[in-house]
């Protein structure tokens, strides 16, 4: 999947639009588990829509394999064929009425598949870990627990055997103890069926569980992208590693907490987005190295999206990140 | 003394089908003047409960029973007049969800001064400097009295929760998730005003939480409770890194370290789902989930028993334990 300068943007009240998605470039690679992380507001969810052709781009472009997405009718079931998504709300989006059995072939005739449907079901709630699965048919959403109802949600979306799985904070809504149980069934499917993941979370320590790759956004762009490991152990840009050191579960790094909350996508700062909170800019650092002019007026377009660490790679030595 | 002594608390929420609901079922705590307490534990474990037990603020009808001793004087025999004075000047609580809290159509100010004249006989100062100074005291700029619960973002929000529950000056916190709707980098910002006003004040304060991880640098114990126990008890960092019950263990794991190998593509929880307070397994309550438990578990009530450096556990295998095997 590869994304090409994307804007998404929802009309706004008095200050004008707000640009959630504010020229996103990404590549989902086949067959790579890639975690989309970011605080709320971000504009995370919206592109994971965007990417599932349930937004229309306001500017840039979606391909799939090569293939821009088409928008129209036959297009969109196409696309939904090959790319499932599941929710943060495993309750909300089953239907209370519907049997668990009715939940997951109801892809099945939408698609139009043809084949045994009782078995293609069976097989899909089986390979969800509902098992026996004939004894899960008949029931309904209320008579299973979060974590079996998400499973079905995953029986909904493989049952289809889609390339591409997109997950909008699969496990947030979830008790901890359970959550390790659905990621590992994630993993499964991916090693198995060699599925491509999407998955979209506020959550570090999930991307250290489950991503090959992480990518980091803040307001509307994406600042960071690199290997789980790497992102995650040596992170460059300020805001992944603000980001990081407030996890509860790295307490060796000082905690940099920012000030302020998740700025407002109607009114995106000029320069670099992310200035006004930066800590190389309030702590003088950037003065220092006689870039805060850029910080705060030129918006940078390349990754990881800071004029520090630029700085730093291109003289040749890595002194700012070292020194830190 | 202790400043909260809770003895052998039961509370059991009224319904007549099936049966009434046993939400917490036997637990003993204690905490000290200014001291940090983190109780973790999943949904159905009856945390909360026990949190609006401490205070009297469970439905008309719930049985409890025990002890809920603060200052020696017992909270669940105290008259109406009495428990209304305690609530706020002695005990205050922080519940999550600021924006249900918060009279939505009241400036927050106003809120916050009334809730100092209904409960300070008034000590010199006025209520409108005095919301000033909590307003400060909690990170927010004073002009922000003025605003109405919806113009404040979900962190402000909760910082005037914060600065209602200190308003009385209290000796004791309780926080039922106050960081739970918030991005982590607010939560940062609010966990640490919390130790900030802890360390200051000299709060006592119980945080309650889902998330184990959260309390591991703002609490020097914590309780693991589970299907209306306390399965384990110890300082933060033993509990967290090293639990003597294989419940904490299993729990800890769910909060991988980022950077360990261990956890490297490798999620890690735990068979099943935590017990429906309604039907609680018999004998140890975390038998059926358990990777450890042998046959007596599923006959065996444990009672927390040491288990070495500093914890308290409720496993059989914890050596001594009185059905240790």
């Amino acid at each position: 999947m590869e994304v090409r300068d994307l804007h998404v943007q929802y009309p706004g009240g008095h200050d004008g639009p707000a640009r959630a998605v504010d020229g996103v470039n990404l590549d989902v690679y086949e067959g790579e588990t890639l975690a989309l992380v970011g605080e709320s507001g971000c504009g995370k969810t919206t592109l994971a829509r965007a990417i599932m052709g349930l937004h229309r781009p306001t500017s840039g472009e979606i391909r799939f394999r090569g293939e821009p997405l088409s928008y129209d009718r036959d297009g969109m079931r196409e696309h939904r064929r090959r790319a499932q998504m599941i929710f943060q709300d495993p309750t909300g989006a089953l239907n209370a009425r519907q049997t668990l059995y009715e939940a997951v072939a109801e892809g099945l005739r939408i698609q139009r598949v043809q084949g045994n449907e009782e078995g293609l079901v069976a097989e899909a709630l089986s390979r969800a870990g509902l098992r026996p699965p004939e004894s899960f048919f008949t029931r309904y959403p209320y008579e299973i627990s979060g974590g079996q109802r998400q499973r079905v949600i995953i029986a909904g979306a493989m049952v289809l055997n889609p390339s591409m799985l997109v997950a909008d904070e699969p496990v947030s809504a979830l008790d901890a103890s359970v959550r390790g149980e659905i990621l590992s069934l994630i993993l499964g499917l991916v090693r198995s069926a060699g599925i491509t993941v999407f998955v979209v979370t506020h959550d570090l320590g999930l991307a250290w569980n489950v991503a090959d790759r992480v990518a980091v956004m803040y307001l509307g762009r994406i600042v960071e992208d690199a290997p789980a490991e790497q992102l995650l152990t040596d992170p460059r840009h300020p805001y992944t590693r603000a980001l990081l050191s407030v996890v509860p579960e790295r307490q060796h790094m000082e905690p940099q907490i920012l000030r302020g909350e998740t700025p407002d996508p109607t009114r995106i700062p000029a320069g670099c987005r992310f200035h006004p909170r930066c800590p190389v800019v309030e702590s003088g650092e950037a003065a220092r190295l006689g870039i805060e002019e850029r910080c705060r007026g030129e918006d940078p377009q390349f990754l990881p999206a800071c004029h520090a660490v630029r700085l730093a790679s291109g003289d040749g030595h890595e002194a700012y990140l070292h020194e830190r | 003394m202790s400043l909260l002594e809770v003895r052998d608390l039961h509370v059991t929420y009224a319904a007549s089908s099936p049966a009434p609901i046993p939400a917490v079922r036997g637990v003993d705590l204690a905490l000290d003047v200014g001291e940090t307490l983190g109780i973790a534990g999943e949904s159905g474990c009856g945390k909360s409960t026990m949190a609006s037990a401490l205070l009297r603020l469970l439905p008309r009808g719930t049985e409890v029973t025990g002890e809920v001793l603060l200052d020696g004087e017992d909270v669940l025999d105290m008259k109406p007049g009495r428990l209304r004075a305690v609530r706020w000047t002695e005990l205050a609580i922080v519940f999550q969800g600021a924006l249900h809290t918060l009279n939505p159509v009241r400036r927050v100010g106003d809120q916050i001064a009334e809730a100092i004249r209904l409960h300070s006989s008034g000590n010199g100062v006025s209520p409108s400097k005095r919301v000033s100074e909590l307003l400060e005291l909690v990170g927010l700029p004073t002009r922000r009295a003025s605003a109405y619960p919806h113009q404040l973002s979900g962190g402000q929000r909760q910082r005037v929760l914060i600065a209602l529950a200190v308003a009385c000056e209290p000796r004791m916190l309780i926080a039922d998730e106050p960081t739970t709707a918030l991005d982590v980098m607010v939560q940062a910002q609010v966990l640490r005003l919390l130790a900030d006003l802890q360390r200051d004040l000299g709060l006592a304060i119980i945080f309650i939480t889902h998330d184990l991880s959260t309390l591991v640098n703002i609490c020097r114990r914590i309780a693991v409770m589970y299907a209306g126990r306390i399965v384990e008890e110890g300082p933060n960092d033993r509990v967290f890194a090293d639990g003597a019950h294989p419940y904490t263990r299993a729990l800890a794991a769910a909060f991988p370290v980022i950077g360990d190998a261990r956890f490297r593509m490798n999620p890690s929880g735990l068979p099943g789902d935590p017990p429906d307070p309604r039907s609680v397994p018999r004998g140890c309550p975390f038998h059926p989930r358990c990777s450890e438990a042998i046959d007596v578990c599923p006959r065996t009530q444990v009672e927390l028993w040491p288990a070495g450096d500093g914890r308290d556990a409720a496993c059989v295998h914890v050596s001594g334990s009185p059905v240790a095997t």
